[in-house]
């Protein structure tokens, strides 16, 4: 029986010793790839292609998600502000709950399992192949060619995708509210105007969305260059990117609104 | 060592963790040769390619190409001597979001400033040399095994490196691309004056192209010699291995217990 409690014991601490352990050698990885960025700068092709595939596949699922929230939006919020007869309200409503919330986390968890998934796949299929192994006999550094570009089109990608997210919402809100149930259209679009400030709520929610970029990026093209090379390595790493992304988006999202609108009503 | 060797490998000692995987190997290979080393899977032959380039630290000893210490360069330096390397992966390795044109035209791109026409022609003329000249539009999912070893291994003249090597470059292919293989390494290694490493399996293939054999196993070189010495060899290893013999000193059998005891007999008629 001791012994049971006792490997038990290990087995937790063995646990623990490995995900700090993990931690650390991402956090390494992480710094090198900042530290060899300076070809995706110097060559930003490199950089514009990867925007392609990371921003300018993923708009579909952004747009029509952006759309879809709004819409639900709208129609919550107005079942909800009509019983207090503020239904005008409702444009304020949608444009904060999109703006400061619910755009840059929403677009940041669709990304990371559209593009985010599709990185560690695309790396990790780089390395069981033995490209990258290839690339570096060539005298060519994988993280410099293949991974930092990833990187930094990721980040570039998702503050964007975020603000066409709140924009898409912002227009189905009003779809539903003023197109379909009637509520004035002056209102939406004044009361939305006066209530959202640039300051507190679009910057911030603009420095969400950059932060959330940089975690899922830097996630994805981690899993990928440390999944193991083989076909069950690569699947097991692009899933752990899309469940890491999401806990770590979410729980960056508690600290950056703890900080950000503390004390703002 | 003469003036004309190009590698020189001494008392190289590796092990992955506590396990040692080469134990003491010397090599010496000169430019202009084709050089075949052959052993069962899991003897340590890629990892002796990766010594040789590099990538990996040997525990002891060491690796010389063109009188440099390989494990000793710091890393610019080891990239600038990898320019004058080419390495063939088992299965090619080309870059599969990359065409075949711009495959091979990879490391000029990255290493050299030269006009766009002037790496056209490159290309064009490394891609002839493989008979692939008219697949320069193809995307890598497109090209048959061969094919794709082929357009791999004109990638891999694209700087004319001094030394290729070829990690099992003939496992998978059908008897027509092997010979197409094998004889474009030994074509490519005479008309641009560099020297071949080909790890390989495929002993009759082999022995037709190359000029010296060198056999691993457990982690030492169990023999060695040019290709008439390795098929008159009367030493067992060889022997069993040049002629596929399935019991010999590599045995059938992973080491067990006695069949007897396995199956419990002792017990009955003890
Ligand atoms: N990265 C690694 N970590 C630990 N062991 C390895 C690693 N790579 C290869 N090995 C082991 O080293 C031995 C030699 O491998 P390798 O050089 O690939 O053999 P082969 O002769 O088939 O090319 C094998 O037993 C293999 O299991
Ligand atoms: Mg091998």
């Amino acid at each position: 029986m001791p012994n049971r409690i006792v490997s038990s014991i290990q087995n937790i601490g063995h646990r623990v010793i490995e995900s700090v352990w993990r931690l650390g050698v991402a956090s390494r990885f992480f710094i090198l790839v900042l530290l060899k960025s300076g070809t995706s700068l110097r060559r930003f092709n490199l950089v514009i292609r990867e925007l392609y595939f990371t921003g300018v596949l993923s708009l579909i699922i952004i747009v029509v998600s952006g759309l879809f929230v709004g819409m639900v939006l709208g129609l919550q919020g107005y079942e909800t502000l009509q019983k207090y007869g503020s239904e005008s309200a409702v444009g304020t409503l949608v444009a904060l709950s999109l703006v400061r919330e619910l755009g840059p986390v929403v677009a940041a968890l669709l990304f990371a399992s559209r593009a985010g998934s599709a990185i560690t796949a695309e790396i990790g299929l780089m390395k069981a192949t033995e490209q990258l192994a290839a690339m570096g006999m060539m005298a060519v550094d994988p993280i410099a060619r293949v991974v930092a570009p990833r990187f930094w089109a990721g980040v570039i990608s998702m503050p964007f995708l975020a603000a066409i997210f709140s924009v898409m919402g912002v227009f189905g809100g009003y779809l539903v509210t003023v197109v379909f149930i009637g509520v004035d259209e002056g209102s939406y679009w004044s009361q939305m105007q006066s209530a959202v400030d640039f300051r507190f709520d679009i910057l911030n929610g603009f420095i969400k969305s950059c932060f959330f970029g940089v975690a899922v990026t830097a996630i994805a093209v981690f899993e990928g260059y440390d999944a193991p090379p083989t076909a069950e390595g690569v699947s097991g790493a692009t899933t752990r990117t899309v469940v890491t992304s999401s806990l770590v988006i979410l729980g960056l999202d508690f600290i950056l609104t703890a900080f950000m609108f503390r004390g703002v009503s | 060592m003469t003036a004309e060797t190009l590698i020189e490998v001494n008392d190289l000692n590796f092990s992955y963790g506590t396990r040692a995987i080469l134990k003491g190997i010397n090599m010496s290979m000169s430019r202009g040769q084709v050089v075949a080393i052959m052993g069962g899977s899991g003897s340590g032959k890629t990892t002796l390619l990766k010594l040789i380039g590099g990538t990996i630290q040997p525990t002891s000893g060491y690796v010389k190409f063109a009188g440099e210490v390989v494990h000793e360069l710091n890393r610019d330096a080891l990239f600038k001597l990898r320019r004058k390397m080419g390495m063939l992966f088992q299965f090619g390795a080309l870059f599969t979001d990359l065409s075949v044109f711009d495959n091979v035209a990879f490391q000029m791109r990255e290493h050299t400033n030269l006009p766009e026409s002037m790496i056209r022609d490159l290309v064009l003329m490394k891609l002839h040399a493989v008979g692939l000249r008219g697949a320069h539009h193809l995307m890598p999912n497109e090209l048959s095994g061969g094919m794709a070893r082929r357009v791999a291994l004109a990638r891999s003249i694209a700087l004319d490196p001094m030394l290729i090597m070829y990690d099992e470059p003939f496992t998978g292919l059908d008897p027509i691309s092997l010979s197409v293989i094998g004889n474009l390494i030994r074509r490519l290694t005479d008309a641009l004056g560099m020297t071949s490493i080909v790890v390989t399996h495929d002993v009759q293939e082999s022995l037709k192209i190359v000029d010296y054999v060198y056999f691993i196993a457990d982690g030492v070189i169990a023999a060695e010699g040019t290709p008439k010495e390795v098929r008159e060899s009367a030493a067992p290893f060889v022997h069993q291995f040049v002629h596929g013999e399935e019991d010999g000193p590599v045995p059938f059998h992973y080491p067990a217990q006695t069949y007897k005891k396995d199956l419990n007999l002792e017990d009955t008629f003890a």
